[in-house]
C-alpha cells in the first residue's frame, strides 16, 4: 500500500490551537498543500492577520510577517515589491479584510499586487467572540446582534468575491467551501490554482473560503457543516468569478 | 483496500470524520488524549477502502491514509 | 566616492534627494500639503535608480507597505503630514514593536484637526513620547537647514539599521519649502547593515518571523525590557545638540528646527545690543539632550524656551534643567510664523527679570 494522504511538509509538526471542527485547520493544510506542490516553501513568505489566524507563523515552516489588523495586503504589496521573485500571500478573516481592511484588499486587486489572497469567511469576528462580521448572514445571532443582523442598521452581507471580481487587477477570483470532501479538493484546486497564478505573474489572486466557526455559531461541528450547506451558499454561491488565462498554457 | 492512522494526540473528537465515512468505520471512542479530547477511533479496519474522505475533513491534519 | 555636488534646492527636495543617496529604493506615500515635493521629487527619480514609488490609497497602507519593505530587508521610507501622521501611528507602533527600521518623515502642519499647511511644532509630544500604544520610543531628527534635511535624512536611515527601529524627520514648512544652496553626496557612502533577520524566504535557512505579538506574559516583558534597554543605548549614545555662542552667555535660548532658525537672528541682534545670549539646540528630540540641558542650566541659570507651539519641549526642558534655573517659556501657538523681533522681545525681557 502506497500513502495516498500524509501531512504536508510546509506545516510544521505542530497541532493547532483552532477549536474542534474549525475549518481554519482544514484552509491551512490547503495552503500548505499548494506550497508543497509547487515547491515553493523556501521562496514564500505569509503574511499573518489578526483573527484567530494570527499565529500562522507557528503552522507555516516558512517565514512569516505579522500584518496589523486589516493591513496584511498592504505588507504583502511592501514585501512583494522588494521581493519580486517570492511568493507571498495573506491569510485573513472576514473581519479583517472585509471590515477594518476593506481598503487595503481593494486597492491591492485594483493594482494588480502580484500576492495571493486567501479569505477566510466564517460569517463572525472569531477571535474577539462571535461579534457581528460584515459577512453576517441577515437573521444570524452573534453576541453584538442579539436580535439577529438586520438589512436596517447593519446593511446586507458582503459578497467580497463578487466586488473583487470586477477589478481588472485581479487574475483569479473564486469562492469554494471546505464542508464536504467533494468540496475540500474542489477547494484544493482553486488554492493551487490561484498560487500558480502568482508563480506565474498574472497578478493578485483571490480565494475566499466559506468557513465553519463552530464555537462561535453555537453549534456542533457536523451541524456547522450544514449550515454551510443551508444557509452560507445559496446566497455566497461557490463559484470561479474571474480567472485569467495564464499565457503559456494557452 | 486502504488503511488510515489517527494521531491521537492531535484529534480534537469532532467528529467530521466519523460523518464522512461512508462506511462508518470510525467512531469517538472512550480514549482520551492528554488535551482530553475523546478521540476518534477506528472500527473494522479491514473495510476500510482509502478513499480519504476522512482525512480531507479532518482540520486537525490527524489522519494519514495509505491505499 | 566622491560625487559632491552642490544644488540650490529646498528642504523637501533635500529629504527626497538624500533618501536615493542614502540607498533607500523603496517609498510609499499617500498626497498631502506641505510634503508634496518629495513625492514628486521621487515618483520622478525613483525609477531611474531601479526604485519603486507607490502612491498608496492612504496612509494606513502606505506605513504598512513600508513595514511590509521593511520586513523584506530594504531600506523605505515614507513622509506625510499632521493627519497623515496621525494614521500612520498604529504602524509606526507596530514597526517599533516589529523592531524595523525605516525613515518617517513629517514635514507637520497646524493642528489639531485639518488645522491648515502653516508651520507649527505642534507634533513634539506625538513624536518624542511614543505617538501610537504601547510603551516604545522612535529616534527624531530635527533640522533647521535644507544641509541638515538632506544630512539628517542620511543618517536617519544609518540610525534605523543600526538600531532597528523606525526613525522619523520632524520638520515643517519653513524647512521644506526654503530654498538653499546643498552640498550632497561626497561622503562615505552610507550603507545598509546586513539584515540577516529580514524575511527573503527561507532557502538554506531555518523560517524567519517578524512579529509582535506576545501572549505569554513572561515573553511579554522580556520583550518590552528589550526595546527598553536599546532606548536606553539610544539615549547614551545617539544625542546631537548644537551649542552656539554658550561660552560667555548670560542667557541661554534653547529651540528646535524652524524656531531655533528664527532665534538665531534673534540672538545675532541680542549680541549686536550687547545682550550675551547663547543657544542650544536639539537636533535629536528623542534622545533628548537631558544631561547637555542639565550642565548648562548649572552654570547658567535663566534659560528661555522658544516653541512654535504652546509648550510641548520645554516640558522635557524642566525635566531635564538643574534645580535652580530658572525657565521661561515662550510658545507662539502655531498658525502665523515666529518672528525674529518678539523671540528677541522676550530675550530682553529675560535679562531685564535678571538683572532685577
Ligand atoms: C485595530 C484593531 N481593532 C480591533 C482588534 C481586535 N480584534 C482582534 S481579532 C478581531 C476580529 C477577527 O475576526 P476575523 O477577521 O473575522 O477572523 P476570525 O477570528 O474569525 O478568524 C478583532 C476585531 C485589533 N486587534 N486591532
Ligand atoms: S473561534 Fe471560531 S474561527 Fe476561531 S478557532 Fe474557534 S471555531 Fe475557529
Ligand atoms: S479512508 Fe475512507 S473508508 Fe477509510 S476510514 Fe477514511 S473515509 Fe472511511
Ligand atoms: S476529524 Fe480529526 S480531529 Fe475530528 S474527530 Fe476525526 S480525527 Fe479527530
Amino acid at each position: 500500500m502506497k500513502q495516498v494522504f500524509k501531512r504536508p511538509e510546509s506545516l510544521r509538526d505542530v497541532s493547532f490551537h483552532f477549536c474542534p471542527g474549525c475549518h481554519h485547520g482544514i484552509i491551512h493544510r490547503l495552503v500548505a498543500e499548494a506550497i508543497d506542490r509547487l515547491r515553493i516553501r523556501t521562496k514564500t513568505i505569509g503574511i499573518a492577520s489578526v483573527g484567530c489566524s494570527v499565529f500562522l507563523y507557528d503552522y507555516f515552516d516558512t517565514d512569516v510577517c505579522e500584518a496589523p489588523h486589516g493591513r496584511a495586503p498592504a505588507v504583502a504589496t511592501g514585501v512583494k515589491r522588494v521581493h519580486k521573485d517570492r511568493i507571498v500571500f495573506a491569510f485573513q478573516g472576514d473581519g479583517d479584510l472585509a471590515a477594518i481592511g476593506t481598503s487595503e484588499i481593494i486597492h491591492a486587486a485594483n493594482r494588480g499586487e502580484n500576492i495571493t489572497v486567501i479569505f477566510v469567511n466564517n460569517t463572525v469576528y472569531g477571535m474577539t467572540g462571535g461579534q457581528m462580521a460584515p459577512t453576517t448572514m441577515l437573521g444570524q445571532h452573534t453576541t453584538t446582534t442579539p436580535r439577529g443582523r438586520s438589512f436596517l442598521g447593519d446593511g446586507y452581507p458582503l459578497k467580497v468575491s463578487e466586488l473583487l471580481a470586477t477589478l481588472e487587477g485581479c487574475s483569479f477570483v473564486a469562492r469554494v467551501a471546505v464542508n464536504n470532501p467533494a468540496n475540500v479538493r474542489r477547494a484544493r484546486k482553486m488554492i493551487l490554482k490561484a498560487f500558480e497564478m502568482q508563480v506565474n505573474n498574472m497578478g493578485f489572486s483571490f480565494v475566499e473560503v466559506l468557513s465553519a466557526c463552530p464555537t462561535n455559531w453555537k453549534m456542533t461541528p457536523l451541524d456547522a457543516l450544514k449550515r454551510v450547506d443551508n444557509e452560507l451558499i445559496p446566497y455566497f454561491p461557490l463559484k470561479v468569478f474571474r480567472e485569467k488565462t495564464i499565457p503559456d498554457k494557452l | 483496500m486502504g488503511r488510515i492512522q489517527i494521531d491521537i494526540e492531535r484529534c480534537k473528537g469532532c467528529g467530521l470524520c466519523v460523518a464522512t465515512c461512508q462506511k462508518e468505520l470510525i467512531h469517538i471512542g472512550e480514549k482520551i488524549n492528554s488535551h482530553g479530547y475523546h478521540t476518534a477511533q477506528i472500527h473494522n479496519k479491514g473495510e476500510c477502502v482509502g478513499c480519504a474522505n476522512c482525512a480531507e475533513m479532518c482540520p486537525d491534519v490527524a489522519i494519514e491514509v495509505w491505499r | 566616492m566622491n560625487d559632491s555636488r552642490k544644488r540650490l534646492i529646498n528642504g523637501n527636495q533635500a529629504i527626497a534627494a538624500a533618501a536615493i543617496d542614502a540607498g533607500c529604493r523603496y517609498y510609499f506615500s499617500y498626497p498631502i500639503t506641505p510634503q508634496s515635493e518629495i513625492p514628486e521629487y521621487l515618483s520622478l527619480h525613483l525609477p531611474e535608480v531601479g526604485g519603486t514609488f507607490l502612491q498608496a490609497e492612504s496612509e494606513i497602507a502606505s506605513i504598512n507597505m513600508v513595514l511590509g519593505a521593511s520586513a523584506a530587508g530594504a531600506r523605505a521610507m515614507t513622509s506625510s503630514s499632521g493627519p497623515g501622521i496621525s494614521l500612520k501611528q498604529e504602524g509606526l507602533s507596530y514597526m517599533a514593536a516589529d523592531e524595523l527600521p525605516a525613515l518617517i518623515v513629517n514635514i507637520s502642519r497646524t493642528g489639531p484637526g485639518l488645522g491648515g499647511i502653516a508651520a507649527s511644532q505642534g507634533d513634539y509630544f506625538q513624536a518624542t513620547k511614543g505617538g501610537g500604544h504601547g510603551d516604545y520610543r522612535i529616534i527624531v531628527l530635527a533640522p533647521s537647514s535644507v544641509q541638515e534635511m538632506y544630512d539628517l535624512t542620511i543618517k536617519g536611515f544609518d540610525l534605523a539599521d543600526t538600531y532597528r527601529t523606525p526613525v522619523m524627520i520632524l520638520a515643517d514648512s519653513v524647512l521644506g519649502q526654503m530654498k538653499e544652496s546643498v552640498v550632497m553626496g561626497g561622503r562615505k557612502k552610507s550603507t545598509p547593515t546586513k539584515k540577516d533577520w529580514a524575511l527573503t524566504g527561507c532557502e538554506g535557512r531555518s523560517p524567519s518571523i517578524i512579529k509582535s505579538l506576545y501572549l505569554d506574559g513572561d515573553k511579554s516583558s522580556e520583550h518590552n525590557r528589550k526595546l527598553f534597554e536599546k532606548y536606553q543605548r539610544i539615549q547614551k549614545n545617539e544625542v546631537i545638540c548644537e551649542l552656539n555662542r554658550c561660552k560667555d552667555a548670560d542667557l541661554i535660548l534653547i529651540a528646535f528646527g524652524s524656531a531655533a532658525r528664527i532665534a538665531k537672528t534673534s540672538i545675532e541682534t541680542a549680541r549686536e545690543k550687547g545682550i550675551k545670549v547663547g543657544m542650544l539646540r536639539p537636533i535629536t528630540l528623542f534622545p533628548f539632550p537631558n544631561q547637555q540641558v542639565r550642565d548648562i542650566s548649572t552654570n547658567i541659570k535663566d534659560i528661555l524656551v522658544v516653541e512654535q507651539n504652546t509648550g510641548q519641549m520645554v516640558e522635557d526642558v524642566l525635566i531635564s534643567a538643574s534645580e535652580n534655573a530658572r525657565v521661561t517659556f515662550y510658545g507662539k501657538p502655531s498658525g502665523n510664523v515666529l518672528e525674529a523681533e518678539e523671540i528677541l522681545c522676550q530675550i530682553e525681557r529675560c535679562m531685564n527679570k535678571v538683572g532685577t
